[in-house]
Order: C-alpha cells, then structure tokens, then sequence
C-alpha cells in the first residue's frame, strides 16, 4: 500500500496532468483509496496503468457497493496492484441514482484491463450499473430475463416469489 | 504446428455444440457453448450461473458471525480460505489482533485445506483423462485430510471452524500426532503419483503443449494461482503479503516454464509438496498459548465460564443475539486460495450486519481465460484443459 503521504503525491502528479480528476483520496485501515469523478474514471486507472514510477497494472478485482442512504449512492471500486512494489490501490468512483427508471453509467474499462470483462457484467447484473463501451454487457449470474438488480440495498432479500408445483397445482 | 495436426478435417462447416450444464466434464454445472469445425473448436462461450444462490445478498441480512457458513459455501472445495478471507476482513475492519498460535492453527489448516482441494482436482482432472485409479489413490488421501478436519472441528466439510479472532476450538489431544503422520505420507504419495503420471506416454500426449497461453495475456486477463505460476511468474501472495504465519515458515513457489496443461499439472503437484511441508514446520514453530483473542467484545467468552460469570454471560446473550457491531469502513483483504487471488470486501456502515460482502472469486476470474485455452485445439483437449483450469462452479457463481 502506498503511504497516507504516497497517497497525496499520487493525487497531486494526477492533478497536474488531469485537474479535476481526483474529488478526494482516503485512508483508512492501512489501504489508500482515491474517489475519483466518474467523468474521468478511465483516465485516472490509465495514468496509474502506464505512468512510469506507477505501474499498477493488475485489476484485481473491480466491484460496486450500494451505499444508500447516502448520496451519490453506487461506489464502483477498481482494485490495483503494483505487483513490482506490491502496493494495492483502490479508485473508486461515486454514481449517483438517475431519476426514474434510468440507470447509473460509467465508461467501462475493458480495453484497459480485459480482465475487467465478467467482473462488469456481475456488476451490471446485480446492480445496474451500466458500463458504457462493455463489448457484450448481459445478465452474467441471473437468468437474462431476471427483472430488478437484486443487490441494491432497497431490493428485499427473499422479495422473489418461488412458486412450487404442489402448490400451483393445489392452490395456484 | 497447429496446421499439421490439423489437416485431416473432413468438413469445414461450423456446428454449434452445447455442452453441459450437466455433464461430468464440465465439473460442476458449467454450461459451454462451442462452435466446432470437425472436432476443432474454433469459438467457446462459458454460461455461468445455474448455481447462483445469491450468497452474498444473504449476507447483508446475517450478524458478522453468521456470515462465515455462508461464505464457506461458495468455493465448497476450499471452505477453509473463504472463512480466512471473511474473518481476515472483519479482523482489520475492527482491528483486532489474533493470538500467535492461532496464526499457525489458521495456516495448519488452510494448507491441509490447499491438499485437499488440489486432490480432489488431480483425480477429477486425471479422470477426465482416462486414469480411473488416480481417483481413488487422491480420494484416500483426501480421507485422511477430511478424518483431520472432523476431528479438529466436528465436520468433514463446510467446519465453521474460524472465527473473527480465532479459531473456535484448539485441536483435540492427538491430533498432532495423527497430521504428522499424515504431513510425513504425503510427499511419499505424491512421489506415487508422478510415478504414474510424469512420464505415462498417454498423459503426456494429452498435456504437453495443449491448451498454451502466455504469460502477458493471463496477466490481462486477470489470472492468478497455479495457472499463472505454470506460466513462469512466481507470483504468490503467501509470500508478497504479510499474513498469518507465512512470513515465519520457509517454502518454495514451484513454477512452471511453458505455461501448458503439464506445467499446471506439475506446479499444483509440487505445491502439494511444499504444503506438507508448511504444516510440518508449523506443527515445529507454533506454541502453546491462547487460540482465540480475548476482547469479549467481538469473542464469545469460554464456555465454562457462563455458569460462574454474569458478566461473561451478558457478554455471550449480547454476542448470540444481536452479534458485535464494526465501525464504518470498508476492508479489501486478498488472501491465496488454491486457484488464485481470493479476495474478500467488506463494507460496514456501523451496524452489527455488514452492508455488502463480496468476493473476488478466482475461479470466476480464471475462466475468462478458458476461451484462450481452449481456442483451436480438438473437443477432447479443451476438457483438459476445462480440468486443468480448475474452477469451482459454486466458487463461481456464489
């Protein structure tokens, strides 16, 4: 893990090149984290990608949490390493929930990291999330036509009826 | 090389295939869609997903503790390293230190459980190849490891056996001298089976230089574990991460140099070796001592305390009722699994539940590199290297 200080030199080298493109970085628990605006996500993972000195070029995983109530609620988290120096780093991007049945974008980063191409599509899956540019962006894990994104925090937990044979039969 | 093999096509129409999802090939319920020209496949597309459970929903609804026999029944082969990966998180979420001996117990386990789960992958796999006896060779010595696992825990499979802070219970009087004899039968045995697999001209007919993928594209693809060591990069995070006992205990990284199905096959082969060895070391290294921590606020209290102790009793009702709250965060911790990189996130917004578990699960990632493995070589050598990839369809798809 770069340091609280390695952490604010990497925000400041990405500030001189992309201004704006960092909104805050934390440091919490020894791992470092940048929050990122959402605009310039692939920017920000390709600088850390390619910049010589920084290199993190394994995605180890890529993930999104629900963090309703708060607001921008989606976070998708980018973990990279730097498997030279062996430091992880977490870019993560705030989406805000778009009115009506609209859905949160981001710019997918598959061409970046292919890796990242089942990992999106899980998120896709179970929280809609939309990642713009994805070659084949479907249901992973659900049935392809599963209704809702079952991970969002306000989706119930067993809000999904299962309907048995004996009782279609006997009651349906 | 691809072209001489090859020439004996009859036809050059494209069928499309569906293999699976149930189909003892596939090792699990893995459904793959094939494109084939005569008998070589030419486009593949894993579907995923029959065994979906939604695991990690359910562990948005569970107090910390109750989350652990959830997630130790995603990857059902390796259930030991999916509890270390969720204790680990919780453990540096709250802070909490855990107790030398229970570092070693924690290691002891999660490399009988390595054992263990690359034994049931060599018999499967050596199965799918046509040699029946390794099965049951593999399955005894998986026995011994499952008769460990009951002794130490109660259970054969899915134990329970670490908690946030520990493990639950030390292990029983002569256990110790029943692992070390099995950590001394061990090398011997797999001395057995490369004796009859190392040089069999079958298996080397079907394994070398099949299923090739080179180092620089399992890198962009994300591939960790006995796959991408095959291909000739020691990257292991026993040894980058600081975790458990593995800084104490001296052992090797086997790797492969070409990257096919006979270097995946000797690299999972040799390790079993070196964790035989971590065990024997860790048996020597580890001390008596306490084998869980002792902040009652997060560990239940001993048990024969409850009948002389209120406060120990209130501290026991308060942890089985409401389970011990953690402080808002959020924890990415990575452990190595016998596929790859097992990584576990947990978010935590104050409340005696976590508000998101989610798993990166190495199987999951790996398979994307099934379609390179698979791409152009015959029908047969694609279940090879189905076999060789290892995945765990309930790792897979949680």
């Amino acid at each position: 893990m770069p340091d609280a200080p390695g952490l604010e030199l990497i925000r400041g080298e990405i500030e001189r090149d992309r201004p704006g493109a960092v909104l805050a970085t934390s440091f919490d628990r020894g791992q470092a984290a940048l929050i990122v605006d959402p605009v310039q996500v692939i920017d920000v993972l390709t600088w850390l990608r390619d910049t010589p000195g920084q290199r993190y070029r394994f995605l180890s995983s890529l993930h999104v949490a629900d963090y309703l109530p708060a607001e921008p609620r989606f976070g998708v988290h980018y973990e990279l390493l730097n498997r030279d120096r062996v430091e992880r780093i977490r870019v993560k991007a705030m989406l805000a929930d778009p009115e009506g049945d609209a859905l949160p974008e981001i710019d997918s980063c598959v061409e970046l990291f292919p890796t990242a191409d089942f990992q999106e599509r899980e998120a896709f899956d179970f929280f809609g999330v939309v990642f713009v540019g994805h070659p084949d962006l479907t249901r992973i894990l659900l049935p392809e036509d599963y209704v809702g994104w079952p991970q969002r925090r306000d989706f119930p937990v067993g809000g999904e009826p299962v309907t048995f044979t004996y009782n279609e039969r006997n009651y349906g | 090389m691809a072209d001489t093999r090859l020439s004996e096509d009859l036809t050059k129409e494209v069928m499309t295939v569906n293999i699976g999802p149930h189909h003892p090939a596939t090792h699990g319920v893995l459904r793959l869609i094939v494109d084939l020209e005569g008998e070589v496949v030419r486009d593949l597309k894993p579907v995923i997903g029959y065994v979906h459970t939604g695991i990690e929903k359910s562990c948005e609804d569970k107090s910390y503790w109750k989350v652990i026999p959830f997630v130790e029944r995603m990857d059902y082969v390796s259930y030991f390293f999916q509890m270390e990966a969720f204790c680990g998180a919780v453990e540096r979420l709250i802070g909490l230190e855990i107790p030398p001996r229970a570092k070693y117990l924690r290691t002891i386990f999660l490399e009988l459980n390595r054992i263990h789960s690359h034994l049931v992958w060599l018999g499967t796999t050596a199965l799918d190849l046509g040699a029946i006896s390794m099965l049951w060779y593999c399955f005894r010595e998986r026995d011994r490891i499952l008769d460990l696992f009951e002794m130490a825990a109660g259970q054969r499979m899915h134990t329970r056996y670490f908690q946030v802070g520990g493990v639950i219970e030390d292990i029983p009087l002569g256990f110790e001298q029943k692992l070390r004899s099995f950590v001394e039968d061990m090398p011997v045995r797999v001395g057995q089976y490369q004796a009859l697999l190392d040089r069999n001209e079958v298996f080397l007919q079907r394994t070398k230089d099949v299923g090739v993928v080179s180092r620089e594209r399992l890198l962009e693809l994300g591939v960790t574990g006995p796959l991408l060591r095959a291909a000739g990069e020691p990257w292991d995070l026993r040894k980058t991460f600081d975790y458990l006992a593995y800084p104490e205990l001296d052992f090797q990284i086997p790797v492969g140099t070409v990257g096919d199905n006979y270097d995946r096959y000797r690299v999972r082969v040799a390790e079993m070796v070196e964790s035989s060895r971590i065990v024997g070391q860790a048996l020597d290294l580890m001390e008596e001592g306490p084998f869980i921590a002792d902040d009652r606020k997060y560990v239940l209290p001993p048990r024969s305390e409850l009948s002389t102790s209120m406060e120990s009793l209130i501290h026991h009702f308060k942890l089985v009722t409401e389970g011990f709250r953690v402080g808002p965060g959020e924890i990415y911790y990575a452990i190595e699994s016998p596929r790859g990189e097992l990584g576990c996130f947990v978010l935590a917004d104050g409340s005696a539940k976590p508000a998101r578990v989610h798993f990166r699960d190495p199987s999951f990632v790996n398979l994307q590199a099934f379609r390179d493995m698979a791409m152009d070589s015959y029908v047969a050598d694609m279940i090879c290297s189905l076999g060789m990839l290892d995945p765990i369809l309930g790792g897979v798809d949680r």
